[in-house]
């Protein structure tokens, strides 16, 4: 193979670029199409990617990105177009044919069996099989130990996946992928739930593939992940191939305008003027081992960031101010006032409100409709005396925050499952809105939805702020946190590292902070 | 969202009108059902087709149909309640027992405090607790049948002066030209109909049942709730158990053996999703009628008494299959 | 040798003791010490034949539950089996009359497996209606009579002894070994784990999830229409109520044995120690003269506090959100 051009330890440099970008397409899509009944999921997308490669795919959620992978890795079948593997078409009816040709998806959401060892999940679905249909126990853990240690692995292939961490689940996932000596492995958002740490080892290994002469689809809505890692990225929307680029000539400005068909306008100005009394005051809060000792206040008209790594104890310590865990010590102060919160209604009562980290899981019944999800945090207020529902009540809540927050549904009796992610977080934030809260706290409000709307609601908290809200951002965006924030909280490992005015805070400093340094 | 439409593709059924009738289907298809049954009982027996049939009928599921309305509750709220068939024996065998003892209004009042007593358990264990429901009542199931025992002795039990006592009003009486249990159960049936659908209460079971950790962070009190879907199930139970006490006038100590996969057999048909947040208190009625007509219809035609049971199996698996095809947009699954 | 090794070490690696023997060996001791008789070898023969019947229903059960599936049915199909090798003897012979039992109960197996797998209707209503249509079925075929064996040897058998030990325990026994062996060593085994433990990852992989759990509700059917049989040889009789409520008292030995409702979790070992634990209670409060009422109490209590204990032991403590 002659991968071994490539630089380790670096993105690749313009030379190694050009010895890849003239190798012939290891795997090359032509023309794919693939609807689903009255929605054309993909239209006549080609790409191609080579051996070495790591070829980047870029869209917003929706794009197609999933679907156009799910027909490579043989859970679709695409209703027009052809796969071509080292120049030979292919055709795929089952993901198993597809991993004998060589072709891995390593997925978003974990499909281990966590009960089972390491070395079963690797191997399963093709545990070496004995007389009398046993398992040849000994092959499958020396083999799976092998793989592991290929990966530099520090865990057994006896140990259980239920005792692993979530980097090293995905560790067995990447093992699982080698076991079929694989041609091409596309990563879907690998870094989802990554730390900083373990981010450099699954590039380490990536890049280990690509030295092998692996072929590499990585999809990712992180910038700065694609442009270290990428040779070319290829961006889709709405169902189609929007460009192309070898990524050391192209910009993000570029790529986001591609994603989005235009680009981002400039981040509004900061509203001016001086945050009023303080709203929230939390004074020496601990619970266990979760975080210790945080102390911090917010204004009202203020935006205060919480940053951190995931682990750090910021959704702990959001939940425990909304009365969903119970301090150890510490004391709450709302408007100057020290507040008991026992429970999500103590906190609601006190003008609190929660959008929570997980959409799907904590913050809509999905199987509901969007007005009656909007309506769900003040059942009390759009009931009567006898607890009848006014219709009308909860009506004019979804008119008036469907129109504040751009709400794109299909009108209030909607369910909400059937919504787009940015539309189903603006009804979480209409839910909570509408009980004219006076302390918001954020939770990772833009994870996992489309750029267009992650502005949106940037937008949005900056102008919550400017009508004298209170307002706590959680999130693991730096740009977000530094861009949204008046201050900055900075955890590390349960305790504060820190308090910063955003106008003179440096990404760096804030890096040093959450690290420990 | 496309990414998300799963497993639809490939291998299509290539009956687009079959499609459409199942995504009627989906919200009317047990009215269907229904309708269907009862024209082609009518075709078959002249007598099915009558007011007094009916009338029977409706008599007939009144028990089990007052029970199912409860069950209803707890399975919209995301649980399930095994314990009301050994709950229907406890309370039957109370109310009775108790009536020629201290009379009838004290014996109801009685049974009716350690029925939702009961019930209360089930609740807490469930609700505060958070401990699984079909194990939590299965061993509950287990344990009312050793109270019964326990309270009665292993007697049973009966009422000596069965003329006279006003208890045989809530069995035997008709008001209206309608049997009392008809009205029992129906009478339930539409107030427990408006509470769900018209209520802050109902909204909160629905939200509790189809995603209970987002009912919790919106400020809903889940175990509170729960609790509460469980005091109504037992509610239920006692007043089946005043129908079937009066009627019968005594009462064995497993009158209510197996009731509770029989109450279970009528809300799933009706259509009520046991993963919890959807479903309806009518479409149980509609359910447990059909039960009762297939019963009623089968005898009428000449069948053994045993045959409306073959008959229900495969009622139960067409109705939730015709359900979750037409969800799929496919009859059968394409897992391999 | 090695190889033997191995797959020693590898049963070794799956047989962790659950925590239900702890239980069970607490009432083994507590009934020793309280009455006279309970340790005696012949009422220990007694216990082990006792819980046959409930034993052999629940191996098939775990390896269900384990898939991720349950199965209400087998109450049912235990008064089929007994029905059908009674009923049949003095027409086509006891073997014959046996083996139609067992087919039946394959074949129900068979019948729900394949609904289960084809509808996507899920396995706790599919084999409701099944507990129903098949309870049917045996008032049909029986039109309500009790049969009772011709054949001597066939009710002699339920009695018999071999090797110092009931024949029924054998048998159970046996079995036990035989499943424990199939879930931990082979590769079946290990794949209802997998598709029990997450479904769409064994899909994923290329296990044909459907044939597996149609096999598995065979493997159940089988059990269920064994253990109507060898009840049926220790009554020297069948009744069309036989095995009612089974379902209820096989799940709930099967829950206390530590297997997960949920799927992916459980074990053999598990399951014996809880239907021990069943039939320890039964028999040594009978000897202390409870009433057979309290024990029913008892029974429903310990499922609860079962499962109390396990949710308190379980829980990650503070990390959990109080909701």
């Amino acid at each position: 193979m002659t991968a071994e051009t490539a630089t380790p330890h670096a993105a690749p440099n313009a030379s190694d670029r050009d010895a890849v970008t003239a190798r012939e397409p290891l795997l090359r899509l032509d023309g794919i199409t693939k609807t689903f009944p009255g929605v054309v999921a993909l239209d006549d997308v080609s790409l191609e990617v080579r051996a070495g490669e790591v070829h980047a795919l870029l869209g917003e959620n929706g794009a197609g990105k999933s679907t156009l992978m799910k027909i490579l890795a043989g859970n679709h079948t695409a209703n027009r177009g052809a796969i071509h593997l080292e120049g030979e078409p292919v055709h795929f009816d089952n993901p198993m044919q597809a991993k004998r040709a060589g072709i891995v998806l390593i997925h978003q959401e974990l499909s281990l069996v966590p009960e089972m060892t390491v070395a079963e999940n690797i191997f399963l679905g093709s545990l070496p099989k004995g007389i009398l249909g046993t398992v040849k126990w000994r092959v499958l853990f020396a083999v799976a130990d092998e793989i592991l240690k290929t990966l530099g692995c520090r865990f057994s292939a006896k140990d259980k996946v239920e005792k692993l961490s979530i980097a090293n689940r995905q560790m067995v996932e990447i093992a699982r992928a080698l076991v079929f000596t694989p041609k091409v492995v596309v990563f879907d958002e690998p870094t989802a739930s990554l730390t900083d740490a373990e981010k450099v080892v699954l590039f380490e290994i990536i890049r280990g593939l690509m030295r092998k002469g692996v072929g590499i689809v990585y999809i990712s809505h992180r910038m700065d992940e694609i442009f270290t890692l990428s040779h070319r990225l290829t961006v889709l929307r709405d169902g189609k191939v929007r460009g192309t680029r070898v990524t050391a000539e192209t910009t993000e400005d570029d790529v986001t305008r591609l994603m989005i068909g235009r680009s981002l306008e400039g981040r509004e100005k900061r509203a001016a003027g001086e945050p009023g009394p303080v709203a929230l005051e939390v004074r020496g809060l601990s619970c266990g081992s979760l975080y210790r000792d945080i102390s911090f206040e917010i204004r009202k008209g203020e935006v205060v960031g919480m940053y951190g790594l995931i682990g750090a104890g910021r959704t702990e310590i959001a939940e425990t101010l909304f009365g969903l865990r119970s301090p150890d010590t510490g004391e709450i102060r709302i408007d100057d006032e020290t507040v008991e919160i026992d429970a999500p209604p103590d906190a609601i009562a006190r003008g609190l409100a929660l959008v929570p980290e997980s959409r799907k899981e904590q913050g809509l019944v999905l199987g509901m409709s969007c007005r009656d999800n909007m309506s769900m945090a003040q059942l009390g207020t759009v009931s009567n005396g006898m607890g009848f529902l006014k219709p009308k009540a909860e009506q004019a809540i979804y008119d008036t925050y469907a129109t504040m927050l751009d709400l794109r549904s299909p009108g209030p009796q909607a369910l909400v499952v059937n919504l787009s992610g940015g539309n189903q977080q603006k009804v979480v934030i209409g839910k909570w809105l509408s009980t004219a809260p006076e302390i918001l706290i954020l939770d990772e409000p833009t994870r996992g939805i489309d750029v267009g709307s992650k502005s949106e609601i940037h937008d949005l908290i900056r102008r919550l702020a400017g009508t004298g809200l209170a307002i706590l951002v959680i999130s693991s965006e730096m740009p977000e946190i530094m861009g949204v924030s008046d201050r900055v909280i900075a955890l590390y490992h349960g305790q504060m590292a820190g308090v910063f005015d955003a106008a003179t805070l440096t990404e760096d400093r804030l890096v040093q902070a959450i690290s420990g340094l | 969202m496309t990414t998300d439409t799963g497993e639809v593709g490939e291998r299509r059924l290539s009956l687009p009108a079959w499609r459409d009738i199942g995504h009627g289907a989906q919200r009317q298809g047990i009215l269907l059902a229904f309708i269907v049954f009862l024209i082609l009982f009518s075709l078959f027996s002249d007598r099915f087709a009558s007011w007094d049939n009916a009338s029977t009928v409706f008599r007939q599921v009144s028990i089990i149909g007052t029970i199912a309305l409860g069950v209803t509750i707890v399975v919209i709220g995301g649980n399930l309640d095994l314990s009301v068939g050994s709950m229907l024996s406890f309370s039957t065998v109370m109310v009775v027992d108790l009536h020629d003892k201290i009379g009838p209004a004290p014996a109801m009042a009685i049974t009716l405090v350690a029925t939702l007593a009961i019930g209360c358990v089930n609740g807490i264990l469930v609700g505060f607790l958070k401990l699984n429901s079909l194990i939590v009542t299965l061993g509950m199931l287990s344990a009312i049948q050793g109270l019964t025992l326990i309270y009665s002795g292993g007697q049973n039990v009966d009422i000596t002066d069965q003329e006279a006592t006003w208890f045989a009003f809530f069995g035997r009486d008709f008001v209206l030209g309608i049997a009392v249990p008809t009205w029992i159960f129906l009478g339930l049936a539409v107030v427990f109909h408006i509470v769900l659908t018209r209520t802050a209460y109902g909204r909160r079971v629905f939200a509790v049942g189809g995603n209970k950790t987002a009912a919790a962070f919106s400020g809903i009190r889940r175990a509170r709730v729960v609790f509460s879907t469980y005091v109504i199930s037992s509610f239920t139970v006692f007043c089946a158990a005043l129908i079937l006490g009066s009627r019968v006038m005594g009462s064995q100590n497993n009158v209510g053996q197996g009731y509770e996969l029989l109450v279970l057999a009528g809300v799933i048909l009706g259509g009520t999703s046991l993963l919890g947040g959807s479903g309806s208190v009518i479409k149980t009625v509609i359910g447990v009628l059909i039960l009762g007509f297939i019963q009623n219809g089968l005898l009428l035609m000449g069948y053994q008494y045993y045959a409306q049971w073959l008959v229900t199996w495969v009622v139960i698996i067409l109705a939730v299959w015709l359900d979750v095809a037409s969800q799929r947009g496919r009859l059968f699954t394409t897992t391999a | 040798m090695t190889k033997t090794l191995a797959t020693l070490q590898n049963l070794r690696r799956f047989t962790v003791i659950p925590p239900i023997w702890l239980f069970t060996l607490a009432c083994a001791i507590f009934f020793s010490l309280m009455t006279d008789n309970f340790a005696e070898i012949g009422n220990l023969k007694n216990i082990l034949q006792q819980t046959s019947t409930i034993g052999l229903i629940a191996l098939g059960m775990t390896v269900v539950m384990i898939n991720g599936n349950i199965d209400l049915s087998v109450g049912a199909v235990v008064a089929l089996a007994a029905s059908l090798a009674v009923g049949l003897q003095s027409e086509i012979g006891t073997l014959p009359a046996v083996f139609v039992g067992l087919g039946a109960g394959i074949g129900l197996g068979f019948v729900n497996g394949m609904i289960v797998w084809k509808t996507g209707v899920d396995a706790f209503i599919v084999t409701l209606g099944a507990m129903i249509g098949v309870r049917g079925l045996v008032f049909l075929y029986t039109q309500e009579q009790s049969f009772f064996a011709m054949d001597f040897a066939y009710s002699d058998f339920g009695m018999s002894q071999f090797a110092g030990l009931p024949t029924l325990a054998w048998v159970f026994l046996g079995f036990t070994v035989l499943m424990h062996w199939l879930m931990t060593s082979t590769v079946h085994g290990r794949n209802a784990y997998a598709v029990g433990g997450n479904r769409d990852a064994a899909l994923n992989a290329g296990i044909r999830v459907g044939r597996h759990m149609v096999v598995n509700f065979m493997i159940v059917g089988f059990f269920a229409a064994l253990a109507g049989i060898t009840l049926s040889t220790q009554m020297g009789a069948s009744t069309p109520n036989l095995g009612r409520e089974y379902e209820l008292w096989t799940i709930t030995a099967v829950v206390l044995g530590g297997t997960k409702l949920a799927g992916g979790a459980g074990s053999i070992v598990g399951t014996l120690g809880g239907v021990l634990a069943i039939g320890i209670l039964r028999n040594g409060m009978n000897l202390m003269q409870v009433p057979a009422f309290y024990v029913l109490v008892i029974l429903g209590a310990i499922l609860i506090i079962v499962l109390f204990i396990d949710r308190q032991v379980n829980r990650a403590g503070v990390e959990e959100v109080k909701i």
